[in-house]
Protein backbone atom coordinates (compact mmCIF):
# COMPACT_ATOMS: atom_id res chain seq x y z
CA UNK A 1 0.00 0.00 0.00
CA UNK A 2 1.62 3.19 -0.55
CA UNK A 3 0.60 5.62 2.51
CA UNK A 4 2.22 8.47 0.81
CA UNK A 5 -1.70 8.28 -0.91
CA UNK A 6 -4.07 6.33 1.01
CA UNK A 7 -7.26 5.63 0.68
CA UNK A 8 -10.47 7.69 2.31
CA UNK A 9 -11.88 4.11 2.55
CA UNK A 10 -8.82 2.57 4.32
CA UNK A 11 -8.44 5.37 6.78
CA UNK A 12 -12.19 5.45 7.17
CA UNK A 13 -12.54 1.78 7.74
CA UNK A 14 -9.81 1.82 10.41
CA UNK A 15 -11.35 4.79 12.39
CA UNK A 16 -15.00 3.25 12.29
CA UNK A 17 -13.26 0.04 14.03
CA UNK A 18 -11.33 2.28 16.06
CA UNK A 19 -14.46 3.78 17.31
CA UNK A 20 -16.62 0.60 17.84
CA UNK A 21 -13.71 -1.24 19.98
CA UNK A 22 -13.44 -1.65 23.21
CA UNK A 23 -10.21 -2.50 24.85
CA UNK A 24 -7.45 -3.94 22.87
CA UNK A 25 -10.25 -5.14 20.42
CA UNK A 26 -9.23 -5.63 17.40
CA UNK A 27 -9.79 -2.79 14.85
CA UNK A 28 -8.99 -3.59 11.67
CA UNK A 29 -7.77 -6.37 9.07
CA UNK A 30 -4.42 -4.30 8.86
CA UNK A 31 -4.44 -2.90 12.68
CA UNK A 32 -2.93 -4.86 15.43
CA UNK A 33 -4.16 -4.86 18.62
CA UNK A 34 -3.48 -1.50 19.94
CA UNK A 35 -3.38 -1.39 24.00
CA UNK A 36 -5.93 0.92 25.01
CA UNK A 37 -6.00 2.64 28.41
CA UNK A 38 -8.93 4.22 30.29
CA UNK A 39 -9.23 8.27 31.15
CA UNK A 40 -9.57 7.75 34.81
CA UNK A 41 -12.00 10.41 35.14
CA UNK A 42 -14.63 8.96 32.65
CA UNK A 43 -13.42 5.48 32.32
CA UNK A 44 -13.59 6.23 28.29
CA UNK A 45 -10.01 4.06 26.69
CA UNK A 46 -8.15 5.37 24.12
CA UNK A 47 -5.27 3.73 22.62
CA UNK A 48 -2.16 4.14 24.17
CA UNK A 49 0.38 5.87 21.62
CA UNK A 50 -0.86 9.16 20.31
CA UNK A 51 1.59 11.29 17.73
CA UNK A 52 2.71 14.61 18.87
CA UNK A 53 3.47 17.14 16.69
CA UNK A 54 5.76 19.84 18.26
CA UNK A 55 8.62 20.72 15.14
CA UNK A 56 7.61 17.93 12.83
CA UNK A 57 4.16 19.41 11.77
CA UNK A 58 5.57 22.89 11.66
CA UNK A 59 5.95 22.84 7.93
CA UNK A 60 4.17 25.85 6.99
CA UNK A 61 2.53 26.15 3.30
CA UNK A 62 4.95 23.81 2.06
CA UNK A 63 2.67 21.44 0.03
CA UNK A 64 5.28 18.64 -0.34
CA UNK A 65 5.59 18.34 3.85
CA UNK A 66 2.09 18.61 4.17
CA UNK A 67 1.59 15.94 2.22
CA UNK A 68 4.65 14.18 4.27
CA UNK A 69 2.37 15.17 7.45
CA UNK A 70 -1.08 13.69 6.29
CA UNK A 71 0.42 10.72 5.07
CA UNK A 72 2.12 10.06 8.62
CA UNK A 73 -1.70 10.68 10.06
CA UNK A 74 -2.59 8.18 7.73
CA UNK A 75 -0.58 5.37 8.73
CA UNK A 76 -1.17 6.65 12.47
CA UNK A 77 -5.19 6.17 12.59
CA UNK A 78 -4.25 3.17 10.32
CA UNK A 79 -2.10 1.75 12.55
CA UNK A 80 -5.06 1.96 15.74
CA UNK A 81 -3.80 5.15 16.64
CA UNK A 82 -6.22 8.33 18.00
CA UNK A 83 -4.55 10.63 19.66
CA UNK A 84 -3.35 14.00 17.90
CA UNK A 85 -1.80 16.87 20.41
CA UNK A 86 -0.92 19.81 19.55
CA UNK A 87 -0.41 24.09 20.35
CA UNK A 88 -0.74 27.55 19.48
CA UNK A 89 3.07 27.52 20.15
CA UNK A 90 3.99 24.92 17.36
CA UNK A 91 4.11 27.53 14.59
CA UNK A 92 2.00 25.81 11.68
CA UNK A 93 1.14 22.60 13.43
CA UNK A 94 -2.63 23.62 13.34
CA UNK A 95 -3.71 24.35 10.09
CA UNK A 96 -1.23 21.22 9.04
CA UNK A 97 -2.98 19.08 11.50
CA UNK A 98 -6.35 20.28 9.47
CA UNK A 99 -5.34 19.87 5.74
CA UNK A 100 -4.35 16.30 6.95
CA UNK A 101 -7.50 15.65 8.85
CA UNK A 102 -9.52 17.29 5.74
CA UNK A 103 -7.71 15.09 3.36
CA UNK A 104 -7.89 11.92 5.56
CA UNK A 105 -11.91 12.35 5.40
CA UNK A 106 -12.12 13.59 8.89
CA UNK A 107 -10.84 10.67 10.68
CA UNK A 108 -11.96 10.21 14.55
CA UNK A 109 -9.46 11.33 15.86
CA UNK A 110 -9.18 12.46 19.75
CA UNK A 111 -7.87 16.45 19.32
CA UNK A 112 -5.61 17.49 22.40
CA UNK A 113 -4.45 21.35 22.54
CA UNK A 114 -3.34 23.56 24.57
CA UNK A 115 -4.23 26.98 25.05
CA UNK A 116 -1.33 29.66 25.64
CA UNK A 117 -1.08 32.70 26.37
CA UNK A 118 -0.04 34.98 28.92
CA UNK A 119 -3.85 36.56 29.38
CA UNK A 120 -6.72 34.72 30.42
CA UNK A 121 -9.14 37.03 28.52
CA UNK A 122 -7.10 35.78 25.42
CA UNK A 123 -7.94 32.63 25.78
CA UNK A 124 -11.20 31.80 24.12
CA UNK A 125 -10.11 33.30 21.19
CA UNK A 126 -7.32 31.88 20.91
CA UNK A 127 -8.76 28.38 21.25
CA UNK A 128 -11.49 29.14 19.06
CA UNK A 129 -8.91 29.97 16.20
CA UNK A 130 -7.40 26.82 17.05
CA UNK A 131 -10.57 24.96 16.36
CA UNK A 132 -11.13 26.85 13.02
CA UNK A 133 -7.43 25.42 12.13
CA UNK A 134 -7.74 21.87 13.00
CA UNK A 135 -11.22 21.75 11.51
CA UNK A 136 -12.89 20.04 14.32
CA UNK A 137 -16.70 20.61 16.18
CA UNK A 138 -14.35 20.95 19.45
CA UNK A 139 -11.96 19.53 21.14
CA UNK A 140 -11.50 16.65 23.29
CA UNK A 141 -8.76 17.59 25.45
CA UNK A 142 -7.73 21.44 26.33
CA UNK A 143 -4.45 21.58 28.46
CA UNK A 144 -3.02 25.08 29.67
CA UNK A 145 0.38 25.31 27.93
CA UNK A 146 3.09 25.30 30.30
CA UNK A 147 0.79 26.67 33.48
CA UNK A 148 0.97 30.29 31.45
CA UNK A 149 -1.41 31.99 33.13
CA UNK A 150 -3.11 28.60 34.75
CA UNK A 151 -5.60 30.37 37.26
CA UNK A 152 -7.25 32.57 34.42
CA UNK A 153 -7.28 29.41 31.60
CA UNK A 154 -8.48 26.40 33.98
CA UNK A 155 -11.08 28.89 35.19
CA UNK A 156 -12.49 29.22 31.18
CA UNK A 157 -11.46 25.89 31.00
CA UNK A 158 -14.30 24.34 33.60
CA UNK A 159 -16.90 27.00 32.28
CA UNK A 160 -16.02 25.55 28.50
CA UNK A 161 -16.70 22.13 30.27
CA UNK A 162 -19.49 22.45 31.79
CA UNK A 163 -21.25 23.95 28.44
CA UNK A 164 -19.74 20.75 26.39
CA UNK A 165 -17.26 22.50 24.37
CA UNK A 166 -14.39 20.46 25.58
CA UNK A 167 -14.11 17.06 26.80
CA UNK A 168 -11.73 16.72 29.64
CA UNK A 169 -9.17 19.76 31.11
CA UNK A 170 -5.55 19.69 31.70
CA UNK A 171 -2.30 21.17 32.18
CA UNK A 172 1.33 21.03 30.80
CA UNK A 173 5.20 21.00 31.33
CA UNK A 174 7.92 19.51 29.72
CA UNK A 175 11.56 18.75 30.29
CA UNK A 176 10.96 18.81 34.29
CA UNK A 177 10.06 22.54 34.28
CA UNK A 178 8.09 23.79 37.49
CA UNK A 179 7.32 20.16 39.09
CA UNK A 180 6.47 22.24 42.52
CA UNK A 181 3.62 24.21 41.11
CA UNK A 182 2.76 21.34 38.59
CA UNK A 183 2.04 19.06 41.71
CA UNK A 184 0.34 21.91 43.43
CA UNK A 185 -1.85 22.54 40.49
CA UNK A 186 -2.75 18.54 40.28
CA UNK A 187 -3.72 18.77 44.15
CA UNK A 188 -5.83 21.18 44.11
CA UNK A 189 -7.44 21.19 40.95
CA UNK A 190 -10.10 19.24 39.23
CA UNK A 191 -7.73 17.51 36.19
CA UNK A 192 -8.78 15.21 33.92
CA UNK A 193 -5.14 15.02 32.03
CA UNK A 194 -1.67 16.40 32.90
CA UNK A 195 1.18 16.03 30.24
CA UNK A 196 4.46 15.82 31.47
CA UNK A 197 8.16 14.45 29.93
CA UNK A 198 8.90 10.92 31.00
CA UNK A 199 11.46 8.53 29.63
CA UNK A 200 13.92 5.77 30.30
CA UNK A 201 16.35 8.41 30.93
CA UNK A 202 14.02 11.38 32.35
CA UNK A 203 12.70 9.67 35.54
CA UNK A 204 11.98 12.17 37.84
CA UNK A 205 8.40 12.01 37.94
CA UNK A 206 8.47 8.76 38.94
CA UNK A 207 8.81 10.42 42.68
CA UNK A 208 6.26 12.31 42.61
CA UNK A 209 4.18 13.53 39.59
CA UNK A 210 3.13 10.30 38.61
CA UNK A 211 2.19 8.70 41.69
CA UNK A 212 0.02 11.43 42.58
CA UNK A 213 -1.16 11.35 39.23
CA UNK A 214 -2.49 7.97 39.96
CA UNK A 215 -3.58 8.57 43.32
CA UNK A 216 -6.11 11.42 42.19
CA UNK A 217 -7.57 9.78 38.91
CA UNK A 218 -5.60 11.94 36.37
CA UNK A 219 -4.50 10.59 32.76
CA UNK A 220 -0.89 10.96 31.65
CA UNK A 221 0.02 12.00 28.75
CA UNK A 222 3.69 11.20 28.06
CA UNK A 223 5.80 14.30 25.65
CA UNK A 224 8.96 13.82 24.30
CA UNK A 225 9.81 10.64 24.91
CA UNK A 226 12.59 10.01 22.87
CA UNK A 227 14.47 13.32 23.88
CA UNK A 228 13.26 15.02 21.18
CA UNK A 229 15.01 12.34 18.57
CA UNK A 230 18.65 13.19 21.19
CA UNK A 231 18.05 9.38 22.85
CA UNK A 232 17.33 7.62 19.89
CA UNK A 233 19.87 9.34 17.97
CA UNK A 234 22.22 8.65 21.13
CA UNK A 235 21.17 4.56 21.05
CA UNK A 236 21.88 4.51 17.04
CA UNK A 237 24.91 2.95 17.13
CA UNK A 238 24.38 0.53 19.35
CA UNK A 239 22.95 -3.08 19.62
CA UNK A 240 19.43 -3.49 20.83
CA UNK A 241 19.79 -6.22 23.54
CA UNK A 242 18.77 -9.86 22.95
CA UNK A 243 15.88 -9.91 25.79
CA UNK A 244 14.42 -6.66 23.89
CA UNK A 245 12.45 -9.67 22.25
CA UNK A 246 10.81 -10.96 25.63
CA UNK A 247 8.82 -7.73 25.52
CA UNK A 248 7.87 -7.63 22.12
CA UNK A 249 10.68 -4.80 21.08
CA UNK A 250 12.20 -5.07 17.73
CA UNK A 251 13.83 -1.33 17.87
CA UNK A 252 14.65 1.18 20.30
CA UNK A 253 12.03 3.63 19.95
CA UNK A 254 9.51 0.68 20.69
CA UNK A 255 12.27 0.04 23.72
CA UNK A 256 11.70 2.79 24.96
CA UNK A 257 8.21 3.80 24.47
CA UNK A 258 7.28 0.37 26.14
CA UNK A 259 9.04 1.12 29.04
CA UNK A 260 7.01 4.36 29.39
CA UNK A 261 3.48 2.72 28.56
CA UNK A 262 4.77 -0.13 31.11
CA UNK A 263 4.24 2.71 34.01
CA UNK A 264 0.35 2.14 35.55
CA UNK A 265 0.02 5.64 35.89
CA UNK A 266 1.00 6.82 31.85
CA UNK A 267 -2.23 6.79 29.67
CA UNK A 268 -0.57 7.65 26.28
CA UNK A 269 2.72 8.44 24.86
CA UNK A 270 3.05 11.21 22.35
CA UNK A 271 5.77 10.41 20.14
CA UNK A 272 6.17 12.75 17.30
CA UNK A 273 7.75 11.92 13.92
CA UNK A 274 8.18 12.73 9.82
CA UNK A 275 8.06 9.46 8.63
CA UNK A 276 5.50 6.80 8.10
CA UNK A 277 7.40 4.20 9.27
CA UNK A 278 8.20 5.63 12.25
CA UNK A 279 4.77 6.24 13.27
CA UNK A 280 3.99 2.72 12.48
CA UNK A 281 6.90 1.02 14.83
CA UNK A 282 5.64 3.83 17.33
CA UNK A 283 1.88 2.78 17.39
CA UNK A 284 3.36 -0.97 17.40
CA UNK A 285 4.76 -0.55 20.37
CA UNK A 286 1.36 -0.26 22.60
CA UNK A 287 0.71 -3.46 21.28
CA UNK A 288 2.26 -7.28 22.63
CA UNK A 289 3.79 -7.71 26.36
CA UNK A 290 4.77 -4.83 28.39
CA UNK A 291 7.73 -5.31 30.93
CA UNK A 292 7.22 -6.07 34.33
CA UNK A 293 9.12 -3.64 37.15
CA UNK A 294 11.62 -6.19 37.18
CA UNK A 295 12.29 -5.96 33.73
CA UNK A 296 12.00 -1.82 33.66
CA UNK A 297 14.84 -1.88 36.08
CA UNK A 298 17.04 -4.17 33.53
CA UNK A 299 15.94 -2.02 30.56
CA UNK A 300 17.27 1.63 32.84
CA UNK A 301 20.04 -0.11 33.79
CA UNK A 302 21.00 -1.35 30.44
CA UNK A 303 20.28 2.51 29.08
CA UNK A 304 22.32 3.75 31.80
CA UNK A 305 25.73 1.52 30.95
CA UNK A 306 25.83 2.64 27.94
CA UNK B 1 5.89 36.69 33.23
CA UNK B 2 8.14 34.45 35.27
CA UNK B 3 6.83 31.25 33.39
CA UNK B 4 9.00 32.42 30.71
CA UNK B 5 11.65 31.67 32.84
CA UNK B 6 11.16 27.96 32.48
CA UNK B 7 12.52 28.52 28.47
CA UNK B 8 15.51 27.55 26.89
CA UNK B 9 16.83 28.71 23.70
CA UNK B 10 16.23 25.25 22.04
CA UNK B 11 12.32 25.35 22.73
CA UNK B 12 12.07 28.36 20.28
CA UNK B 13 13.51 26.56 17.33
CA UNK B 14 9.97 25.56 16.23
CA UNK B 15 10.58 24.11 13.07
CA UNK B 16 13.06 21.40 11.67
CA UNK B 17 16.22 22.51 9.96
CA UNK B 18 14.58 20.88 6.57
CA UNK B 19 11.04 23.21 6.81
CA UNK B 20 13.56 25.53 7.23
CA UNK B 21 16.05 25.08 4.09
CA UNK B 22 12.61 23.95 2.31
CA UNK B 23 11.49 26.82 2.87
CA UNK B 24 14.48 28.77 1.82
CA UNK B 25 13.71 26.96 -1.67
CA UNK B 26 10.36 27.50 -2.08
CA UNK B 27 11.07 31.40 -1.83
CA UNK B 28 13.17 31.15 -5.05
CA UNK B 29 11.22 29.11 -7.22
CA UNK B 30 8.51 31.42 -6.34
CA UNK B 31 10.42 34.07 -7.07
CA UNK B 32 12.22 32.96 -9.74
CA UNK B 33 14.11 34.97 -11.56
CA UNK B 34 14.06 37.59 -8.76
CA UNK B 35 17.22 35.88 -7.09
CA UNK B 36 19.22 36.88 -10.16
CA UNK B 37 18.06 40.26 -10.31
CA UNK B 38 18.97 40.73 -6.06
CA UNK B 39 22.39 39.22 -6.43
CA UNK B 40 22.96 41.19 -9.73
CA UNK B 41 21.81 45.19 -7.78
CA UNK B 42 24.55 43.66 -4.98
CA UNK B 43 27.20 43.42 -7.44
CA UNK B 44 25.62 46.78 -8.91
CA UNK B 45 26.39 47.92 -5.09
CA UNK B 46 29.36 46.64 -5.17
CA UNK B 47 30.77 48.18 -8.39
CA UNK B 48 29.65 51.62 -7.63
CA UNK B 49 31.36 51.11 -3.90
CA UNK B 50 34.41 50.07 -5.62
CA UNK B 51 34.23 52.42 -8.68
CA UNK B 52 32.61 55.62 -6.23
CA UNK B 53 31.03 57.49 -9.35
CA UNK B 54 29.05 60.41 -8.22
CA UNK B 55 25.85 58.62 -8.30
CA UNK B 56 26.87 55.64 -5.97
CA UNK B 57 26.73 58.22 -3.07
CA UNK B 58 22.75 57.91 -3.18
CA UNK B 59 22.20 54.65 -5.56
CA UNK B 60 23.76 52.37 -2.91
CA UNK B 61 21.88 53.19 0.27
CA UNK B 62 18.58 53.57 -1.75
CA UNK B 63 19.31 49.68 -3.29
CA UNK B 64 19.81 48.61 0.35
CA UNK B 65 16.72 50.41 1.57
CA UNK B 66 14.81 48.68 -0.95
CA UNK B 67 16.36 45.11 -0.60
CA UNK B 68 15.55 45.20 3.33
CA UNK B 69 11.75 46.47 2.55
CA UNK B 70 11.97 43.70 0.46
CA UNK B 71 13.20 41.05 2.87
CA UNK B 72 10.97 42.38 5.36
CA UNK B 73 8.04 41.92 3.75
CA UNK B 74 8.36 38.93 0.97
CA UNK B 75 10.62 36.80 3.37
CA UNK B 76 9.93 37.63 7.17
CA UNK B 77 6.44 38.55 6.74
CA UNK B 78 4.90 36.19 4.05
CA UNK B 79 7.19 33.37 4.32
CA UNK B 80 9.43 32.65 7.37
CA UNK B 81 6.16 33.98 9.60
CA UNK B 82 4.36 30.21 8.32
CA UNK B 83 7.10 28.73 10.26
CA UNK B 84 8.10 31.12 13.07
CA UNK B 85 5.89 33.38 14.55
CA UNK B 86 8.78 35.46 15.89
CA UNK B 87 9.69 36.55 11.65
CA UNK B 88 6.17 38.79 12.40
CA UNK B 89 7.72 40.83 14.84
CA UNK B 90 11.15 40.43 12.98
CA UNK B 91 9.55 42.18 9.53
CA UNK B 92 9.35 45.46 10.90
CA UNK B 93 13.06 46.02 12.18
CA UNK B 94 13.76 45.05 8.32
CA UNK B 95 11.65 47.59 7.83
CA UNK B 96 12.88 50.35 10.35
CA UNK B 97 16.41 49.73 8.76
CA UNK B 98 15.18 50.12 5.29
CA UNK B 99 14.00 53.51 6.20
CA UNK B 100 17.60 53.96 8.36
CA UNK B 101 19.11 53.20 5.16
CA UNK B 102 16.73 55.80 3.35
CA UNK B 103 16.96 58.28 5.64
CA UNK B 104 20.71 58.01 7.09
CA UNK B 105 22.41 56.15 4.25
CA UNK B 106 24.49 58.51 2.26
CA UNK B 107 28.34 58.47 2.32
CA UNK B 108 30.59 60.01 4.42
CA UNK B 109 32.80 62.76 2.34
CA UNK B 110 36.13 61.77 3.32
CA UNK B 111 39.32 60.44 2.00
CA UNK B 112 37.90 57.39 0.06
CA UNK B 113 41.39 55.47 -0.16
CA UNK B 114 42.05 54.50 3.44
CA UNK B 115 44.16 51.49 4.25
CA UNK B 116 44.97 48.72 1.24
CA UNK B 117 44.74 45.79 3.97
CA UNK B 118 41.52 47.47 5.36
CA UNK B 119 40.05 47.54 1.83
CA UNK B 120 40.77 44.25 1.14
CA UNK B 121 39.00 42.78 4.07
CA UNK B 122 35.93 44.80 3.33
CA UNK B 123 36.05 43.93 -0.44
CA UNK B 124 36.29 40.35 1.40
CA UNK B 125 33.32 40.50 3.20
CA UNK B 126 31.64 41.89 0.20
CA UNK B 127 31.97 39.26 -1.84
CA UNK B 128 31.05 36.57 1.23
CA UNK B 129 27.70 38.18 0.74
CA UNK B 130 27.92 38.09 -3.01
CA UNK B 131 28.79 34.67 -3.12
CA UNK B 132 26.77 33.06 -0.03
CA UNK B 133 24.72 31.18 -2.57
CA UNK B 134 27.82 28.61 -2.68
CA UNK B 135 27.25 27.71 1.17
CA UNK B 136 24.39 25.72 0.19
CA UNK B 137 26.43 22.61 -1.98
CA UNK B 138 29.48 23.43 0.72
CA UNK B 139 26.67 22.52 3.58
CA UNK B 140 25.46 19.57 1.27
CA UNK B 141 22.72 21.01 0.10
CA UNK B 142 20.67 21.63 -3.39
CA UNK B 143 21.44 24.95 -4.98
CA UNK B 144 17.83 25.63 -5.01
CA UNK B 145 18.07 25.87 -1.10
CA UNK B 146 20.61 28.89 -1.88
CA UNK B 147 20.50 31.91 0.61
CA UNK B 148 20.86 34.88 -1.80
CA UNK B 149 21.54 38.41 -1.13
CA UNK B 150 18.95 40.81 -1.14
CA UNK B 151 16.45 37.57 -0.98
CA UNK B 152 17.12 36.15 2.24
CA UNK B 153 18.10 37.86 5.42
CA UNK B 154 21.75 36.79 6.07
CA UNK B 155 23.36 37.74 3.02
CA UNK B 156 21.88 40.87 2.94
CA UNK B 157 22.65 42.10 6.22
CA UNK B 158 26.62 40.78 5.96
CA UNK B 159 26.60 42.69 2.68
CA UNK B 160 25.29 45.63 4.00
CA UNK B 161 27.71 45.80 6.57
CA UNK B 162 30.23 45.67 3.70
CA UNK B 163 28.72 48.07 1.46
CA UNK B 164 28.35 50.69 4.61
CA UNK B 165 31.90 50.21 5.44
CA UNK B 166 32.94 50.76 1.68
CA UNK B 167 30.93 53.71 1.14
CA UNK B 168 32.03 54.85 5.11
CA UNK B 169 28.48 55.67 5.43
CA UNK B 170 27.65 58.68 8.04
CA UNK B 171 25.47 57.61 11.09
CA UNK B 172 27.29 54.02 11.14
CA UNK B 173 26.42 54.03 14.38
CA UNK B 174 22.44 54.18 13.73
CA UNK B 175 23.08 51.69 10.75
CA UNK B 176 25.36 48.94 12.12
CA UNK B 177 22.95 47.64 14.93
CA UNK B 178 20.03 46.08 13.35
CA UNK B 179 22.41 44.23 10.61
CA UNK B 180 24.47 43.09 13.43
CA UNK B 181 22.18 42.02 15.46
CA UNK B 182 20.34 40.07 12.91
CA UNK B 183 23.59 38.28 11.86
CA UNK B 184 24.02 37.19 15.90
CA UNK B 185 20.59 36.11 16.02
CA UNK B 186 20.77 34.08 12.64
CA UNK B 187 24.31 32.25 14.22
CA UNK B 188 22.21 31.27 17.30
CA UNK B 189 19.58 29.83 15.57
CA UNK B 190 21.78 28.24 12.54
CA UNK B 191 23.56 26.59 15.67
CA UNK B 192 20.49 25.32 17.30
CA UNK B 193 19.84 23.65 14.17
CA UNK B 194 22.99 21.78 13.92
CA UNK B 195 23.75 24.13 10.23
CA UNK B 196 27.62 23.34 10.00
CA UNK B 197 28.29 26.98 8.81
CA UNK B 198 26.20 28.55 11.65
CA UNK B 199 29.15 30.45 12.71
CA UNK B 200 29.34 32.33 9.35
CA UNK B 201 27.00 35.17 9.86
CA UNK B 202 28.23 36.12 13.41
CA UNK B 203 31.64 35.69 12.23
CA UNK B 204 30.68 38.38 9.01
CA UNK B 205 28.98 40.74 12.00
CA UNK B 206 32.24 41.10 13.99
CA UNK B 207 34.46 41.05 11.72
CA UNK B 208 32.52 43.92 10.15
CA UNK B 209 32.15 45.73 13.98
CA UNK B 210 35.95 44.95 13.66
CA UNK B 211 36.42 47.11 10.62
CA UNK B 212 34.18 49.83 11.56
CA UNK B 213 36.51 50.27 14.28
CA UNK B 214 40.20 50.02 13.08
CA UNK B 215 38.78 51.98 9.60
CA UNK B 216 41.05 53.96 8.64
CA UNK B 217 41.23 57.88 9.96
CA UNK B 218 42.61 61.41 8.64
CA UNK B 219 44.56 61.52 12.17
CA UNK B 220 45.42 58.69 14.29
CA UNK B 221 45.00 58.58 17.79
CA UNK B 222 49.03 59.10 19.48
CA UNK B 223 49.50 55.74 21.29
CA UNK B 224 49.07 55.90 25.28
Amino acid sequence: MDFRQPTRRAVLAGGAALAASAVASPVSAQAPQVLMRPIPSSGETIPATGLGTWITFNVGNDPVLRDECAAVMAAFFEAGGRMIDSSPMYGSSQPVIGYGLEKLGSPPVFSAEKVWTSWGSNGPEQMEQSRRYWGVPHFDLMQVHNLLAWQDHLKTLYAMKEAGQVRYVGITTSEGRRHDLFEEVMRKERLDFVQITYNIVDREVEERLLPLARDRGIAVIVNRPFQQGDLTRRLEGEELPEWASEIGASSWAQFILKFILSHPAVTVAIPATTRVDHVRENVAAASGPLPDEAMRQRMAAYIEQL
Amino acid sequence: MSEWWGYRLSDFLLFSPRAYWRLLELHNEALWPLPLLTLAAGLLAGGLALLRPKAASRVIPLLLAVLWAWVAWSFFWNRYATINWAAIYVAPIFALQAMLLFVLGGPRQVDPDGRGWWRAIVVTLLAVALLYPLLAPLSGRPWSQAEIFGMAPDPTATGTLALLLLTRARWCVLLFPIPVLWCLASGITLGAMDASLAWVPPFAALAACALAIAQPRKAARPRV
